[in-house]
């Protein structure tokens, strides 16, 4: 592939598992302290909502999405406007069952995993019959579907949402004690990024990688591209599923607007503000959004304002997230 | 039955002139910068709240909606001077977030400075009223004013577009913007152009609908996403299209939530009929859009591109 006249770019690199020599240290200590953090100050009994264990618990949820979606927008160059539509999902998974005395946690997750690998195949298969913009739109499209769909059932609660009495049970794993959820919500994100990170260096995944660099060059080479997108697509799906069976389970209470449009655009921007295509970027990019929306929210309620100036700046000026900030800002001072 | 079916359909072909109003201005400015704006939907809110104020200050209502087309429009020419320009050159990714942070600041700023309640516009004696269409029907009188004005914008951009200079720059632009640029068109002023009247057009559909739902925060972000269906059905950069995407999305979204509960009842069972009709009728724009872009990737009319 080196005699060819385009260069491939950077999607083409090897994304190790922790990025350059000096980023790997900040990485490190991030996702150290994202572990050791809540756990303390839940053992010592602070009484900051910024380090305490709920705050951590959504974060690792909301993280884990995230990298669902890097998979496919980030590696793989689709651009879901849709993907709150899964977390939305699994958290029905956990509530409808919960609703009719179903407890179990090992019905919840693979009905979470398994609806939402369903629904990733089903509108997988249409969406990515397009591109660009009518992708973002048709995934979007998908998902208010879906949104709308869980708005109308009134049996379970439709706009009010839905409160879940009992968390899923899981034998020896007692979900009803937090510290215990939160451990298991850690570590299924750790799960993910090396899934991610298995995936995108595997040979499947430099197929995913060059559909991004360059799609007809792989159909070219005779990569059947589209089946290869799909299969992505339907893995972030799932993903994102069990992200949102967790997020119902920590909560206690779900609603459809989990899986509006805004939400979908929320991931989203975690995923760019952490960094594109980069392994520990989404996390990065979770935990920024969430502390922004914690912190700004708490001194006004008008925090969408200074959000949104935010927003539009890392835009305008941050390229490559802050996980390329990270490793470029290092390595040059 | 025939007469209900008749004001459901003028509901329906209202909703569709303001989809339209609203599109239009999406259309052209995909169409020709290539720039997906989800903060149209904002300039739409703006011109309703524009409207309201000026509204309450001159006593006028349509004075109120001439001057606020005017401010509508400034907005919009700010707007894209400000930041929007800058972004052209970006993917759409980076347009969807930037416009998704220009909602957010939008939605503040109008809480800001308007307050959370939503503010209802009072109309005219004249407009208040209800005439007789056809023999035995009764309809809102400005509800009639709705539509006409529209069709009359429709007719106005068919115009612009089909018959004058600008607008044939407009046209070339969305086949072939590099070209135009080549040409010796200064295309900064055309892009910073067809913004304003993108932000006209949809701030006139804020204001029109506003006497009627009142003006409310996040009034745009509904809509918007309807809109984004009505310019995908059609064709992105298709002004044709856009019209009659627009006016089938708004009659078949209507008639949808007030009649397909009850053909659903010929098919399933009654109670679950009763269940699913609102289900079907809500998601049924988007299972329409899903539909046009499996069968028909580039919309029902897309424009002609060498």
């Amino acid at each position: 592939m080196t005699d060819v006249s385009t260069p491939l770019s950077e999607h083409m690199g090897r994304p190790s598992l922790f990025g350059s020599p000096s980023g790997r240290i900040i990485t490190l200590i991030f996702m150290v302290a994202l572990l050791v953090v809540p756990v303390i100050s839940h053992l010592m009994g602070v009484r900051l909502q910024l380090v305490s264990l709920d705050f951590g618990t959504r974060l690792v949820c909301l993280a884990i999405a995230a990298v669902s979606l890097n998979l496919i927008l980030g590696f793989g160059g689709m651009i879901s406007f849709g993907h709150a539509a899964y977390i939305g999902i699994g958290a029905f998974c956990v509530g409808i069952p919960a609703y009719y005395g179903l407890n179990s946690g090992w019905l919840h997750f693979p009905l979470a995993i398994g609806a939402c690998t369903l629904f990733a195949l089903v509108t997988g298969a249409i969406c990515l019959r397009t591109k660009g913009v009518y992708f973002i739109m048709i995934t979007m499209a998908f998902a208010q579907m879906a949104y709308y769909f869980f708005l109308s059932l009134d049996e379970y609660g439709g706009d009010d949402g839905l409160t879940i009495y009992n968390r899923s049970v899981l034998n020896i794993i007692d979900l009803e004690n937090k510290l215990v959820l939160f451990l298991l919500c850690y570590v299924l994100l750790l799960l993910s990024i090396y899934l991610v990170y298995r995936i995108v260096n595997s040979r499947f995944g430099m197929v995913i990688r060059g559909c991004h660099s360059n799609e007809a060059r792989m159909k070219a080479l005779g990569y059947n591209t589209y089946a290869y997108k799909l299969t992505a697509y339907v893995i972030a799906g799932a993903m994102c599923g069990l992200a949102g069976a967790l997020l119902a389970n920590f909560q206690s209470f779900i609603s459809p607007d989990m899986m509006s449009w805004p939400r979908s655009g929320e991931l989203m921007f975690m995923v760019i503000l952490g960094g594109t295509a980069s392994l520990f970027g989404p996390v990065f990019g979770a935990v920024v959004f969430l502390i922004l929306e914690e912190t700004l929210s708490a001194y006004t309620t008008y925090w969408h304002l200074p959000f949104g100036i935010l927003l539009v700046l890392s835009v305008l000026f941050i390229k490559g997230g802050l996980n390329g900030l990270i490793q470029r800002g290092w390595s040059r001072g | 039955m025939s007469t209900l079916f008749f004001i459901q359909f003028m509901n329906g072909l209202q909703l569709g002139i303001l989809l339209f109003l609203l599109a239009a201005g999406l259309t052209l400015v995909f169409g020709i910068m290539d720039f997906v704006n989800l903060a149209h939907g904002s300039l739409y809110m703006v011109g309703a709240f524009f409207c309201a104020t000026l509204t309450f200050w001159t006593g006028s209502f349509p004075l109120a909606v001439l001057l606020a087309l005017i401010l509508t429009g400034l907005v919009g020419l700010i707007l894209e001077m400000g930041v929007i320009r800058h972004l052209y050159q970006r993917d759409h990714l980076d347009h969807v977030l930037a416009t998704f942070g220009f909602i957010l600041i939008a939605d503040t700023l109008v809480h800001i400075l308007w307050g959370p309640q939503g503010i209802a516009i009072p109309l005219p004696e004249y407009l208040r009223g209800q005439v007789e269409i056809l023999p035995g029907i009764i309809f809102p009188t400005y509800r009639l004013v709705i539509i006409c004005s529209g069709l009359l914008v429709a007719a106005g951009l068919y115009w612009l577009i089909g018959r004058t200079r600008l607008g044939m720059l407009i046209r070339a632009g969305a086949s072939n913007r590099t070209m135009v640029g080549a040409l010796g068109i200064d295309i900064k002023t055309l892009f910073t152009a067809v913004f304003a009247l993108g932000a006209v057009l949809a701030g006139l559909a804020g204001m029109l609908i506003a006497p009627i739902t009142e003006a409310s925060i996040g009034m745009g972000n509904d809509i918007i996403i309807t809109a984004f269906v009505v310019i995908i059905v059609g064709g992105i950069g298709s002004m044709k299209g856009a019209f009659i995407a627009a006016l089938l999305i708004g009659l078949i979204d209507t008639l949808g939530r007030s009649y397909l509960g009850d053909l659903l009842q010929y098919v399933i069972p009654l109670h679950a009929a009763e269940t699913a009709g609102p289900a079907v009728s809500s998601m049924l724009i988007y299972i329409i859009m899903a539909l046009v872009l499996a069968l028909r990737p580039q919309g029902l009319f897309p424009p002609k591109v060498r």
